[in-house]
């Protein structure tokens, strides 16, 4: 299969703190790839190299084979990578609805469509839907119809992770990275969020990369599993593959454990 | 979706003005003229401020929309009130898109003070530029309008008339602006700019299509309050005036494009009110009010007929 995505020899320091040693991945079209590692591991300066918000000091980046290594961050979302964050970024001020609608603008406005001199309501392109309907379809999607008229900062933790997920679907993706989509979320819900997650996203056919730390998470919705140590991928392949591996169990699995033990507040001895 | 009546309502406003205006004593027409003049640069300004922005520096476009009318009518002998009105609107617009590349960079504070900064650099050159009339200002020609200069008695009412169509049509013409997705992007670029990134729009090029809009307006508003006045001078880009403008913004709220003209309205009229009343401490008088209005209406004057029509 064709890589849609693919980033050869990333380097990125921040002083004396390299946070990408030398990142190699090359992703496949339509595939769901989950991105595992300790914190401070890589994984989203990985993401924020991709998507524009840092530039790599080594290395390129090919999107179907474009290079857009030193692209802005709205230039490679109009060519369909888009982005969720760790910590929401939503308008907080707006409610759900509007906050869809501003996301929906800004795709009428890059196909040059609704503006000033324009007549009638036109179609959102890669939807074929008005507005209203596409916002209400995508709110929908993710169950989140009965917050459609809250404000944005008043929603739940889990809501709000779930809405700043929504608003990357109103351009139609084709790559999609989404940052802890379920952090926050209680053990419980997580399956349930990431199936309703993972259902809306493929019912638009977006290659998805995902950051999880939840293992079982990672092995049951991940194809493929990246592991990052130390600004580099350590492990690459079947989840089964990686999660089984033996450095994977030390660094990133234990490092895992370590990191739950130190947020319970016991170290190890 | 919610109907949107300030059609409606602008063509009600300018109804009123053009059937009431014969009727009205002379100086009401000028005060009512002077509002509109003001309005358009608070339209401006409330665009910026939807978006976070507050420029501390209007009056340098309402100052060069001045001195473009007074140069036409001084230079090519144009007193034509809606050619000035152009003429401030186009020149203001072509600074605000040159120095706009500038101050789209910036926000908050730092945005304000550049534009203060840049408001005062246009008061001090005219200042000292004696051709500019120095701080003494110029005179403007009386307006004419379609080339043909009204008796004594109907001035007044022809210039207020202009006015309030160049008024309604700038309104409907930002009305229009705010549901474009490029408007509609102000509260979002407020709120948080770096999804505004993330959704394929530039907040840069979003703020400077609003300054350029402000700019135009403003422009716009200076040539008409210059040959209302018949005077032009430097004050007109001095921070105070800016200070006026922004008063009037923050007490119109930005809940409507007819807001603006009420509040510089209102504004004139608490001028006026405070000043007949105690002339060495009137500024006094108009802080409370502003200090009254931030208090009990934080949303602004219009947030009164807002909460009207929600309940």
């Amino acid at each position: 299969m064709a890589a849609i995505l693919d980033a050869q020899g990333l380097h990125k320091s921040f002083g004396a703190v390299a946070a990408a040693n030398g990142i190699n991945a090359a992703i496949e079209r339509d595939s769901v790839v989950g991105l595992i590692g300790t914190n401070g591991a890589g994984k989203t300066t990985f993401i924020n190299m991709i998507t524009g918000y840092l530039k790599p000091d080594r290395g390129r980046i090919h999107y179907e084979g474009r290079d857009i290594t030193e692209r802005a961050p709205r230039e490679i979302t109009r060519m369909g990578i888009c982005r969720s964050f760790q910590i929401p970024q939503l308008y907080a001020s707006l409610t759900a609805y509007e906050n869809m609608m501003i996301g929906i603008g800004a795709v009428l406005r890059n196909a040059r469509l609704g503006g000033f001199f324009s007549r009638g309501e036109p179609l959102v392109p890669g939807h074929n839907l008005p507005a209203e309907e596409v916002a209400a379809r995508i709110l929908e999607r993710f169950g989140l119809t009965d917050y459609r008229d809250k404000n944005a900062q008043v929603l739940p933790g889990g809501v709000r992770k779930l809405l700043d997920i929504a608003l990357t679907m109103v351009a139609k993706p084709r790559i999609l990275l989404l940052d802890e989509p379920t952090s926050g979320v209680s053990a419980e819900e997580k399956f349930g969020i990431m199936e309703m997650i993972m259902k809306a996203v493929r019912a638009e056919g977006a290659t998805v990369l995902f950051v999880e730390h939840d293992m079982e998470v990672v092995s049951r919705f991940a194809e493929r599993v990246l592991a990052f140590y130390d600004g580099r991928i350590i492990a690459d392949g079947a989840p089964g593959e990686v999660l089984n591996d033996r450095a994977v169990k030390r660094y990133v699995i234990g490092g895992e454990l370590h990191r739950i033990d130190e947020e319970l507040g016991r170290g190890h001895a | 979706m919610k109907r949107d009546r300030t059609r409606l309502v602008l063509g009600a406003i300018l109804a009123a003005i053009v059937a009431a205006g014969p009727f009205l004593p002379p100086w009401l027409l000028f005060i009512l003229t002077i509002a509109i003049a003001r309005g358009l640069v608070a339209l401006g300004l409330m665009l910026l401020l939807r978006a976070g922005l507050v420029s501390f520096g209007q009056a340098l476009y309402y100052c060069i929309g001045a001195y473009t009318a007074g140069a036409l009518g001084i230079g090519l002998k144009v007193s034509d009130v809606l050619l000035q009105m152009l003429a401030g609107a186009a020149v203001a617009a072509l600074g605000a898109w040159v120095l706009g590349f500038l101050l789209a960079r910036y926000r908050g504070i730092f945005f304000g003070l550049l534009s203060l900064a840049l408001s005062m650099i246009l008061y001090g050159l005219i200042v000292k530029n004696e051709a500019l009339g120095s701080t003494d200002g110029l005179n403007v020609l009386p307006s004419t309008l379609f080339g043909v200069r009204p008796g004594e008695g109907w001035l007044r009412y022809s210039v207020v008339v202009a006015a309030a169509f160049a008024g309604v049509i700038a309104a409907l013409l930002v009305n229009r602006y705010l549901r474009t997705p490029l408007g509609r992007l102000a509260p979002a670029i407020k709120d948080n700019e770096i999804r505004v990134e993330y959704m394929g729009a530039s907040a840069r090029h979003a703020i400077h299509v609003k300054y350029v809009i402000a700019g135009a307006l403003a422009g716009m508003g200076g040539a008409l309050a210059a040959t209302t006045v018949g005077h032009i001078d430097p004050e007109m880009a001095y921070w105070t005036t800016s200070g006026e403008f922004i008063f009037m913004t923050i007490l119109a709220g930005t809940g409507s494009v007819i807001a603006p003209f009420l509040g510089a309205l209102i504004f004139g009229a608490i001028h006026s009110v405070a000043f007949d009343l105690s002339p060495n401490t009137w500024q006094m008088s108009l802080g409370a009010a502003l200090l009254a209005l931030i208090l009990f209406l934080p949303d602004g004057l219009w947030s009164l007929f807002a909460r009207r029509k929600a309940t």
